[in-house]
C-alpha cells in the first residue's frame, strides 16, 4: 500500500497489522524516550487545508516519535485566495522532496486527487465529507480495547451503531467501510434528511429510530452535528433534534451492560451527547484522542518504514 | 483558414441515403457534375459517406473573455476537425452577449476567424442574472440576426422572468434554450448525480429531478405563452417523459442531448478526475439508456455538444471547486456513431437529421443543414465510417485538454470538412 | 536473527548439528556460564530478541532461576525499528518489546539464537538506549558463526559453528518448530 486514502485501500489483514503495532506504539507513549528511529532522514509535511488542532497534533507527535522530519503548513484558503491550483501547491511543495503528505482538506477526493499528482506518499487526514481513514482505524482501536477488557471475542457480531449527521459525515463513511472489514454489523441511525443517497448498497442496517437500536448496541458512535445544518433546514430545533438522535441521560440509562460510548469530537455537549454520556464511565472519548497519536505512528510506520511502502 | 478556394469535384462519395454520386463545388455551392470543367480539383471519396456539413446547438467559444482557454479560431478549428461547419456561440462570455453590440461583435470574430460558421447565441436576462431581459430584440434584429437566447451556464429560475421571455421572442419568432438547473435543489456544489456515488464519494449530489422539474416548468410555460422552448443538454429519464408528454400536448418544445451525456455515466467521477464534473453531471446508466433512445426515437430531435474548454487551472482544484465542462465538439460525431449507429440505434439519415438539419432549423440558420443537392451551399463532412483510433487529448485542436474520451478507442470518422466550398479540415 | 518463514529446513539440503538434547546440554551449560560471570543472579534481567531468541531467552531464564531458587527477570527486546536495512526492505511488522521494570542500572543479558553479522546486536544496542542505562550488557548466542561485520563478540556462546557465507545456519524451537535443532542449510549463494 503506497497511500492510505480510504479504508477501502485496508483488508482484515493490514487493519489488524496496523491496530497490533498501535498497540505497541502505545508502550512507547510511556516511555521516558519516546523516540523510535524507524522514520530517521523521512520527511512528512502536514497540510492542512482545514484547521484541525487535534488530528494535525496528533500526526505531528507521531511523525516526530517515529524520528521523521515532521513540517506543518498550514494552507487555510492560502491557495484559492492566491490564485493557485491546488495541483500547484502541492506540487511544489512535492518538488522539494517530501516523502510523504498527511493532507486534511474542505472538499472531497482532495487527498485521492493529490495522490495522483505528487511523488510522495499521500495520508488523508479527512477530506471534506468523504473519509478520515486514520480516525476509523482509531475508533476500532478503542473499540478492540474496551471489547478486551469486558471479556468479549473480537468484532463479530458486534453492533456497532452511527448516529447522527451521517450525510456531511466523512467519519461515519470510513467507519462503515472498517467495521465491515473486521466482521461487525453497523447500524446507521439518522435524521431521513441526513441520510446519505444510496446507502442501502451500502451493506449495513439504516434507520431512523434510534430507540430501538440503542438497547441492542455494544457501541454507540454519536456524531458530530454542525450547527451550519439546522440553518441549512435539515432539521426543525436543535431541541427536536437532541429528543430524537441526541444520546440523553435517559438513553445512557437504556444502553445493554457493557455497551460503551465513541465520539470523534469536538463535542457539542447537550445536543448529540449529553454530559453525563460524554463523561460515562463507559464513554471512550477520551481512549480515542490517546490512540490517535499510536494508530498514526503506526500508519506513518507502515507507510513509510520501507522504501517498498508496502502493509504486509 | 485553409485557403481552398477553388472548384472541388468529389468523386464517388455515398450520401446518407445510400446512394453514390460526384460531388461538384463550384464558388461555394454544389453544382451540377458534368459541368466540371476537364483538370478540376478531385478528391476520391470512394468507401467514404458525404453528409451535409454538421451544425452544434451548443459551443463555448470563449471569446471574449477567457482567449486562454479557447478562441473563436481555435474553437471553430476543434469544430472543423469534428466535421462542423456551424456552431452556436453562447452567450456566457465577458462581456455577457446580452446587447446588439455584444452580438455583432462575437458575430464579426466569427466572420473573421471561424473555421465555420459562428451563430450567435444572446442571452436571455443582463449579465445572465436572471432577473431583466436583455436587448432580446436589439440582438435579434442586429447584423447577427441572433435567434436563440440562452442563459446556459445558470437557469432561468424565475418563473416568472422566464415567463416574459418567452412572451416576448414570439414577435421575433425567437426560442428561449434554457439550462434546466433548479438553483435550490441542485445547488452551486452539486458536483455529480445525486447517486449512490455521490453518497459515497461525499460529493454534493444533483438528483436529475432538479432537471426535470424545470423542463416540466418551462413546457407549461410555453404552453401558456405559445412560444418556443428548447431544453439544453437533457440527461435525465424524467425530463424525457416531461418531453415526450409536452409533445403529445403540441408544445412547441425541441431539446438536445451532448455525446458525453450519451456515452459517459457516472462511476467515471469516483476517481475524482476533474475532466469529468460536467454539469448536467454524468448519469447513471438508466438514464443514459432513455436519453439514447429519446434520440433514436426523435423525442430529442438534435445533439448539442456543449463543447465547454476550460484552462488547466480551472480543472486543478478539489472536484467541488473546479470548472463543470468538457470538451466535446472533436468526439462528437465518434461518440454519436458508437453509441447510435454501430448499434443499430439509428441509421444515417437519421443521424443527418439530428446532427445537422434539427440544429439548423432550431435557429432558423438558412445557409447549413441543408441537404447535398445541387444549389445547395457546399457544407460537406467526408466520413469514413470504419477508421478508429483511440483519443488523444494533447492532439486536440482546442486550446484546452478537458477531453473526457482521452485514451478511449472511438470512431474517428473525420476525414474532410468543407465549408462554403473551402475545406477546413483534411486528414 | 534467523527469519521465521524460511527458518524450516528442506530436507535434502540440510543437515543436523545438534538435536534437541544437545541444544538441552548447551543450553545449561550456558546458564551456569553466565551466574559464574555476573557472580550470581543479582539484579540481572534477560531480554530475548525476537524472535527465536525470546525463547531460547525463556529457558536460560528459568535454568537460571532453578539454579538460584528465585525466578530472574525476564523480557522481550523488538529491535525492528532500529535495523539499519529496515528502508530497504518490505515492511516488516514489529514484534513486542516487554521490560519487567526498569533497565537502569540492571545487568541485562541480550539473548539471540545465531551471531552472524553483529547488526542485530548493534540494533540492540541502540534499543537499549531508548529505554534507558544498564549497569552492564552481556551478550548470549546459542551459535556464533562468524563473519562479523561490526566489532561484537558474544560473552557466552553455545556453539561456534565455522559455516560458509552460502550455508544458513538455522536455530529451531520446538515454540515454533519441530523440535529443538541446530541445523546447517546450504543455500547456494553465498
Amino acid at each position: 500500500m503506497r497511500h492510505l486514502l480510504s479504508c477501502a485501500d485496508l483488508d482484515l489483514a493490514s487493519t489488524n497489522a496496523l491496530l497490533d503495532l498501535a498497540e505497541e506504539m502505545q508502550q512507547v507513549q510511556s516511555r521516558s524516550v519516546k523516540k523510535l528511529p524507524a522514520l530517521r532522514g523521512r520527511t512528512v509535511v502536514n497540510i492542512f487545508f482545514e484547521d484541525s488542532t487535534r488530528t494535525r497534533t496528533s500526526f505531528e507527535i507521531a511523525g516526530k516519535w517515529l524520528s521523521a522530519d515532521t513540517i506543518n503548513v498550514s494552507a487555510k484558503g492560502s491557495s484559492v485566495s492566491k490564485g493557485e491550483s491546488l495541483r500547484d501547491t502541492m506540487m511544489t511543495l512535492d518538488a522539494m522532496g517530501v516523502d510523504a503528505f498527511v493532507i486534511r482538506h474542505a472538499s472531497s477526493g482532495a487527498a485521492a486527487q493529490v495522490a495522483s499528482w505528487v511523488k510522495a506518499q499521500v495520508i488523508n487526514a479527512g477530506d471534506g465529507q468523504h473519509e478520515h481513514p486514520t480516525q476509523a482505524l482509531l475508533d476500532a482501536f478503542s473499540m478492540r480495547q474496551h471489547f478486551r477488557r469486558i471479556g468479549a471475542e473480537g468484532f463479530a457480531g458486534k453492533k456497532v451503531a452511527i448516529v447522527g449527521d451521517v450525510l456531511h459525515s466523512r467519519v461515519a463513511r470510513s467507519n462503515v467501510l472498517l467495521q465491515q472489514i473486521l466482521g461487525s454489523d453497523v447500524v446507521l441511525v439518522a435524521p431521513p434528511t441526513l441520510v446519505p443517497t444510496g446507502v442501502n448498497e451500502w451493506d449495513c442496517e439504516v434507520t431512523g429510530d434510534f430507540d430501538t437500536v440503542l438497547p441492542e448496541a455494544d457501541i454507540v458512535m454519536m456524531l458530530r452535528v454542525q450547527r451550519e445544518r439546522m440553518a441549512g433546514g435539515f432539521f426543525p430545533t436543535e431541541r427536536e433534534y437532541t429528543e430524537r438522535y441526541g444520546l440523553t441521560p435517559e438513553r445512557l440509562a437504556k444502553m445493554k451492560p457493557g455497551a460503551a460510548i465513541c465520539h470523534p469530537g469536538p463535542m457539542n455537549r447537550g445536543v448529540e451527547i449529553s454530559s453525563a454520556a460524554a463523561d460515562a464511565a463507559n464513554s471512550l472519548v477520551l481512549e480515542q484522542v490517546a490512540a490517535g497519536v499510536a494508530i498514526r505512528m503506526s500508519v506513518l510506520y507502515h507507510l513509510l518504514g520501507s522504501e517498498e511502502g508496502a502493509i504486509r | 483558414m485553409t485557403p481552398t478556394t477553388g472548384n472541388l469535384l468529389i468523386t464517388g462519395a455515398k450520401l446518407a441515403d445510400g446512394t453514390t454520386t460526384d460531388l461538384f463545388i463550384a464558388d461555394g455551392k454544389l453544382a451540377d457534375p458534368a459541368s466540371a470543367p476537364a483538370g478540376t480539383q478531385r478528391l476520391d471519396a470512394d468507401g467514404l459517406l458525404a453528409l451535409p456539413g454538421l451544425v452544434d446547438s451548443h459551443t463555448h467559444l470563449r471569446q471574449p473573455g477567457r482567449e486562454d482557454a479557447e478562441t473563436v479560431d481555435t474553437g471553430t478549428a476543434a469544430a472543423a476537425r469534428g466535421g462542423f461547419t456551424c456552431v452556436h456561440a453562447m452567450a456566457n462570455l465577458t462581456p455577457v452577449t446580452d446587447t446588439a453590440e455584444a452580438a455583432e461583435y462575437v458575430q464579426s470574430l466569427g466572420e473573421r476567424d471561424g473555421h465555420c460558421e459562428v451563430r450567435v447565441v444572446g442571452a436571455v436576462t443582463k449579465g445572465l442574472g436572471g432577473e431583466e431581459l436583455s436587448e432580446l430584440g436589439r440582438m435579434a434584429n442586429s447584423k447577427a440576426a441572433v435567434r436563440v437566447f440562452s442563459d446556459d451556464g445558470k437557469c432561468v429560475s424565475d418563473s416568472l422572468v422566464m415567463r416574459r421571455a418567452l412572451t416576448y421572442v414570439k414577435s421575433f419568432n425567437g426560442v428561449i434554450a434554457q439550462h434546466s438547473q433548479d438553483p435550490r435543489l441542485a445547488g452551486p456544489n452539486a458536483c455529480c448525480h445525486e447517486s449512490e456515488w455521490s453518497g459515497r464519494l461525499g460529493l454534493a449530489g444533483w438528483p436529475s429531478q432538479a432537471e426535470s422539474v424545470i423542463v416540466a416548468r418551462d413546457v407549461q410555460l410555453a404552453e401558456l405563452t405559445d412560444s418556443r422552448i428548447h431544453v439544453c443538454h437533457v440527461s435525465t429519464a424524467e425530463s424525457v417523459e416531461v418531453i415526450r408528454w409536452a409533445k403529445k400536448r403540441g408544445i412547441k418544445v425541441t431539446t438536445e442531448v451532448t455525446p458525453h451525456h450519451l456515452l459517459l455515466d457516472t462511476p467515471l467521477v469516483a476517481g475524482y478526475d476533474t475532466t469529468f464534473k460536467v454539469n448536467p453531471p454524468l448519469r447513471t446508466s438508466e438514464h443514459l439508456e432513455a436519453v439514447r433512445e429519446a434520440l433514436a426515437d426523435g423525442t430529442i430531435e438534435m445533439v448539442g455538444t456543449d463543447h465547454a474548454p476550460h484552462a488547466r487551472q480551472d480543472k486543478d482544484h478539489p472536484f467541488d471547486v473546479a470548472l463543470p465542462g468538457m470538451l466535446g465538439l472533436e468526439q462528437a460525431l465518434a461518440v454519436v456513431m458508437e453509441v447510435m449507429v454501430n448499434t443499430g440505434r439509428m441509421d444515417w439519415p437519421t443521424l443527418v437529421e439530428r446532427m445537422s438539419y434539427a440544429p439548423a432549423r432550431y435557429s432558423q440558420t438558412s445557409t447549413q443543414g441543408r441537404p447535398l443537392a445541387i444549389g445547395e451551399p457546399a457544407n460537406i463532412t467526408l466520413v469514413d465510417p470504419n477508421a478508429r483510433a483511440t483519443v488523444d487529448a494533447e492532439a486536440s485542436r482546442s486550446r484546452s485538454r478537458n477531453n473526457p474520451y482521452h485514451g478511449r478507442e472511438l470512431p474517428d470518422p473525420i476525414v474532410a470538412t468543407i465549408w462554403r466550398g473551402r475545406i477546413t479540415y483534411q486528414r | 536473527m534467523a527469519d521465521p518463514a524460511t527458518n524450516t529446513p528442506t530436507p535434502q539440503v540440510s543437515r543436523v548439528v545438534a538435536d534437541a538434547s544437545e541444544v538441552a546440554r548447551v543450553l545449561a551449560r550456558m546458564a551456569h556460564e553466565i551466574l559464574e560471570a555476573n557472580h550470581g543472579a543479582e539484579n540481572l534481567l534477560v531480554l530475548g530478541i525476537p524472535t527465536r531468541g525470546v525463547h531460547l531467552a525463556r529457558r536460560l531464564a528459568k535454568l537460571i532461576g532453578d539454579i538460584e531458587g528465585h525466578p530472574v527477570r525476564l523480557g522481550e527486546l523488538d529491535i525492528t525499528m532500529y535495523r539499519d536495512d529496515l528502508r530497504a526492505n518490505p515492511t516488516r511488522n514489529p514484534a513486542r518489546t516487554s521490560i519487567p521494570g526498569s533497565i537502569d542500572d540492571a545487568v541485562v543479558v541480550l539473548v539471540d539464537d545465531v551471531l552472524y553479522s553483529g547488526r542485530t546486536i548493534g540494533a540492540a544496542f541502540d534499543a537499549l538506549r531508548d529505554l534507558g542505562r544498564p549497569k552492564a550488557v552481556r551478550l548470549a548466542v546459542l551459535v556464533d558463526r562468524g563473519h562479523r561485520e561490526l566489532p561484537i563478540s558474544a560473552d557466552t556462546v553455545g556453539r561456534t559453528i565455522q559455516a560458509a557465507t552460502d550455508e544458513r545456519v538455522s536455530v529451531l524451537v520446538s515454540e515454533l518448530d519441530a523440535a529443538d535443532a541446530i541445523t546447517i542449510t546450504r543455500t547456494g549463494r553465498a
